[in-house]
């Protein structure tokens, strides 16, 4: 075995551009499943430590003013660990040279820093004094948005007054790891909303809430959190509750938990296909190198070795290869998945980052190499062990060719011979074409999925800014306020068109299932709020009952006709029973809409409105800004534009960056692919090129043949590789599915264009690479041996 | 281990003269592989000098050399080397596609006495049929020079006498200078010069008194 052995090395050392290109595979297809596994166990793993370390509440719950007397009654619920009163409120905010308006959601946080409830980390600076009245600590993500600094002034106008604070501390919470108003935002614009966190007494004071609250954070014990629930709800019913819920109800976790959910597609799946690809990849190179062996194997066979112990000669060499790949790609996927993580860390805001590299996912990745990499060495092996061994004995026969149908063709049209070489063998070949086909096929299909994510977000983008959300402003009032308000909105400068709209919180319910959202109100005639299906398709709002997304009724269990219990979270407490009177299929968001009078006849009230859409003339837009900041009504300003511009650069910060990786990798595997197709078509034609070569045929007429073979099907993989890469987004779509996003099926031209031209730039790389290869061709060597 | 320098050829000097059928005998490792292959512009001696009429073969470019082997130099390989996925016809094209006056594949095959295998694949033909394939492929293009590299090597001795037939007319036809290197000492009969090797150099040069025909040799 000692010689073998010997033969080994000398045999990876003769192969290594093919070995280098198979070790690629593995090491890039390992490297994707334990970077992405990483990043999303540590997410979650940080996530968890974040929320405990800091405490995270269990149960939120907002009223309009309640005694502080209050506090202890709510502490001796059974069950209760923990409770905060605190003072919440969004307020305009007066930035420093800025004419926008900027809201802000100021936050009591307690005299005393004791151990309590969504605890502060500080980034920068320091917690308020006691008895300073004008210092604040501010969000991080609105910080760095607005390059707020510690020591900078800001202002307020809270209850008609001015004030002013300092920053003294750039913080971060865990009750806002996702930084929006409420459930109606979908996305973050930290330019335009952020949180301050200020000492109690100072808010207490501002707000007319020294001795009470409109705020409360609980912690319970592991408890029935549903009964502290109910209890609480009891209690503060009489305060202008809308309704305690729980921690998963809260928006920051929702949306955080979703975002971390989707990852865990990325994670999983995404890197699960690709090591299933480059398993298939490392299949069909594995059986050809080994193919190309096959006069040698004949050789020791006739020499008396047994076909076991050339079938461990040749596992050795293919678990060399996986242990190679293996190795560099768990080195690569740690440093990877560690880096990627560090990025999401800074892209959430988490006050620090706990890495996890779990063993059992490298293991999983190595084995499933391991067994891909031997399966495709089996094949070929047992091929080999039917060889008989006085096969080495003879010269070698030529290989059996018949004209192809191209040669019928080619008896009318003169074609070249080296097209017909390359037709012929194509066809004496099939297998072998059909897998670089495949293999390239697959590459392409790999990019199109690498894309799709990008692709789709950029769809809901374009729906939901385009189509669905096509105002400039929407204002959204403290209170609501009369119909009349409209009539003042619209002699704001620059407004154009003016769309009110009432939303109210509201548990809806059917049987067991439930959900808090926020139903909205829009008049008949609206331009500016559309309901768009998935279709592109625009849904008026029935004139009676609800109309809901396909998702909230799937979660409710409801369809067209039911009937649905609404119990109204605003005002006094009431249960409405609606009909459900349509079902659309929207792509964001758990929406709920009724048209604008059947609200209101609904809540029994007249004309009333929480906020308004409105379309600016851009050119008065400052104007408009100026007046708008000086509303005491107006508790917050969403710019379509600017949350359109956060958005997008999220989705750059994120997505951007995991596809970056996955597009490296699959364009790695692609590349190794097609370099391995060449390399082995290369070595099986060594003797015709090298024939060709001697007759006087030039360098540039023997490299048409080997490309020709590897052009045709990479040019055949293109188009099958876009159709494979549609029916994976198709596969993959669903599991992408959040409550808050459904993934539209949606592959761009450009993502397609990208993989054709992905293809061509790989095949003109390895062609590259294959010139070289093609010039140390030893043309002397096939006159002295017989093969 | 360090590379050792293995001197393949060593104090040699060689004319060869238009229309001479010559045999280069001598047993294996005697140089004569090596001798053939710088002769076709395959390798480049590491000193001395070659030259082919008036052209300078040592030192020419990788690109001179393919042009002179294009247009001078017709090959006749042990193992036929015929391009199995090309028809006998086609093989023979491959190279008549190279050069400017050709003759007719076609006729090349029936210069061989194959006219009538033209449409075969190499996998249909025998090994004798396969080699004068290659001598047709090789004289096709009409060359000044034909070299060939152990031809009967792989062949039973009846096919074998075949083979030198066909190479013989062609001489006799075409006057192409015709090298046929072998390690079997009866094939030097049928040479108009018999240049024998041993260790690199040249043994002996001779001239045969008369020659023989293929058919009345015997190994």
């Amino acid at each position: 075995m000692v010689m073998l052995d010997r033969k080994l090395l000398r045999d990876i050392v003769a192969w290594r551009g093919s070995l280098a290109a198979i070790v690629l595979i593995v090491a890039c297809g390992i490297a994707a499943f334990v970077a992405m596994q990483s990043v999303y166990d540590s997410l979650r793993l940080t996530q968890e430590q974040y929320y405990e370390r800091f405490r995270f509440a269990a149960i939120f719950a907002t009223l309009s003013r309640a005694p502080q007397s209050l506090e202890s009654r709510i502490a001796a619920i059974p069950g209760v660990r923990a409770v905060q009163t605190r003072v919440v409120s969004d307020v305009s905010l007066d930035l420093p040279g800025r004419t926008d308006a900027v809201t802000a959601r100021l936050v009591s946080i307690p005299t005393r820093n004791t151990p309590g409830i969504n605890d502060l980390y500080l980034r920068d600076g320091r917690l308020p004094r006691p008895e300073s009245a004008d210092e604040a600590v501010a969000s991080e993500a609105f910080a760095q948005a607005n390059g707020l600094r510690v020591g900078e002034w800001i202002a307020a106008v809270i209850n008609r007054r001015y004030h002013r604070f300092r920053i003294v501390g750039i913080g971060l919470s865990p009750e806002y790891v996702y930084e929006i108003r409420g459930a109606t935002d979908i996305w973050p614009d930290n330019r335009h909303f952020g949180v301050l966190w200020l000492g109690r007494k100072t808010l207490g004071a501002a707000f007319d809430l020294t001795d009470a609250f409109n705020d409360v954070v609980v912690d319970t014990r592991a408890a029935n959190v549903d009964a502290v629930i109910a209890s609480l709800d009891r209690l503060l019913a009489p305060y202008g509750s809308s309704g305690a819920y729980a921690a998963h109800d809260q928006v920051s976790n929702r949306f955080l938990s979703d975002e971390i959910g989707q990852l865990r597609v990325q994670a999983i799946f995404i890197p699960a296909i690709f090591l299933a690809i480059a398993a298939f990849l490392l299949d069909i190179a594995v059986s050809r190198l080994v193919a190309t062996q096959r006069s040698q194997i004949a050789v020791l066979k006739a020499l008396g070795y047994a076909n076991a112990s050339l079938l461990a000669h040749y596992a050795k060499l293919v678990l060399l290869v996986v242990a190679l790949g293996a190795a560099f790609g768990t080195l690569a996927g740690a440093w990877l998945g560690w880096r990627l993580t560090a990025l999401y860390a800074h892209f959430f805001h988490f006050p620090f980052l706990a890495y996890r590299l779990d063993a059992r996912a490298i293991a999983f990745a190595v084995a499933i190499a391991s067994l891909a990499t031997l399966a495709g060495a089996a094949l070929a092996l047992a091929r080999v062990a039917a060889l008989a061994p006085a096969q080495a004995m003879r010269p070698p026969s030529p290989p059996t060719y018949r004209p192809t149908a191209l040669d019928r063709v080619a008896a009318i049209v003169r074609l070249p011979l080296v097209v017909r070489m390359v037709a012929r063998d194509l066809e004496r070949r099939s297998g072998a074409a059909i897998g670089t086909t495949l293999a390239v096929a697959f590459s392409v299909a790999m990019i199109v999925v690498g894309r799709f994510g990008a692709d789709a977000v950029a769809y809901m983008i374009d729906v939901q800014f385009r189509m669905v959300q096509r105002e400039d402003v929407n204002l959204a009032f403290v209170r609501p306020l009369g119909n009349r308000a409209r009539f003042e909105l619209a002699s704001l400068p620059g407004v154009r068109e003016i769309e009110v709209y009432r939303s109210i919180g509201a548990r809806l319910s059917r049987g067991t299932h439930s959900r808090r959202v926020a139903i909205l109100g829009f008049p008949d005639s609206g331009s500016l709020a559309h309901v768009v299906d998935r279709t592109l398709r625009v849904r008026r709002i029935p004139r009676a009952g609800l109309l809901l997304s396909a998702k909230l009724a799937e979660i409710l269990g409801v369809r067209p006709g039911d009937r649905i219990e609404a119990r109204i979270l605003e005002g006094r407490p009431r249960t409405r029973e609606l009909v459900v009177s349509g079902v659309v299929d929207d792509v964001l968001g758990l929406n709920a809409y009724m048209n604008l009078d059947a609200l209101h006849r609904l809540l029994d009230e007249g004309g009333t409105i929480s906020g308004a859409l409105l379309a600016v003339d851009p050119a008065r837009i400052d104007a408009f800004d100026r007046r708008v900041k000086a509303l005491p009504a107006v508790a917050g300003i969403g710019y379509r534009a600017s949350m359109m511009q956060q958005f997008e650069r999220t989705i750059a910060e994120t997505m951007g960056i995991s596809i970056a990786f996955l597009l490296g990798f699959a364009a790695s595997i692609a590349c190794g692919v097609m370099y391995d197709a060449g390399r082995i078509s290369l070595s099986e034609r060594a003797r015709d090129l090298s024939t060709l070569r001697i007759l006087g045929a030039t360098r540039r007429e023997i490299a048409g043949i080997v490309f020709g073979e590897l052009g045709v099907p990479a040019l055949v993989a293109v188009p099958l590789g876009c159709a494979l890469g549609y029916a994976l987004c198709v596969v993959l779509a669903p599991a992408y599915e959040t409550e808050t996003y459904r993934i539209p099926v949606v592959v761009s031209t450009a993502t397609y264009a990208f993989a054709a031209l992905f293809v061509a730039a790989s095949a003109l790389g390895s062609s590259a690479l294959l010139s070289r290869d093609l010039r140390r061709l030893d043309v002397l060597a096939v006159l002295k041996a017989g093969e | 281990m360090g590379d050792v320098d293995v001197v393949a050829l060593k104090a040699l000097d060689l004319d060869l003269c238009e229309g001479e059928f010559v045999v280069l005998l001598g047993a294996s490792g005697s140089g004569k592989s090596t001798l053939l292959n710088i002769l076709g512009g395959l390798d480049a001696p590491t000193a001395g000098d070659v030259a082919f009429r008036d052209h300078r073969l040592t030192g020419a470019s990788d690109a001179e050399l393919t042009r002179f082997r294009r247009e001078h130099v017709g090959f006749v390989f042990q193992f036929y080397n015929l391009i199995p996925s090309l028809t006998a016809l086609e093989n023979v094209q491959l190279v008549t596609e190279l050069v400017a006056h050709p003759m007719p594949a076609l006729e090349a095959l029936a210069l061989v006495g194959l006219a009538e295998r033209s449409q075969h694949f190499p996998s249909q033909l025998s090994g004798g049929e396969q080699q004068r394939v290659a001598i047709a492929r090789a004289i096709a293009k009409q060359p000044d020079c034909l070299l060939c590299d152990e031809p009967t090597g792989a062949l039973d001795v009846a096919t074998g006498k075949g083979v030198l037939e066909a190479l013989v007319s062609t001489n006799a036809r075409l006057g192409t200078t015709t090298v046929v290197i072998t390690h079997n000492a009866a094939i030097a009969r049928i040479a108009d010069r018999v240049v024998t090797m041993h260790s690199g150099t040249i043994a002996s040069d001779e001239r045969n008194r008369e020659r023989v025909a293929p058919s009345e040799i015997e190994w």
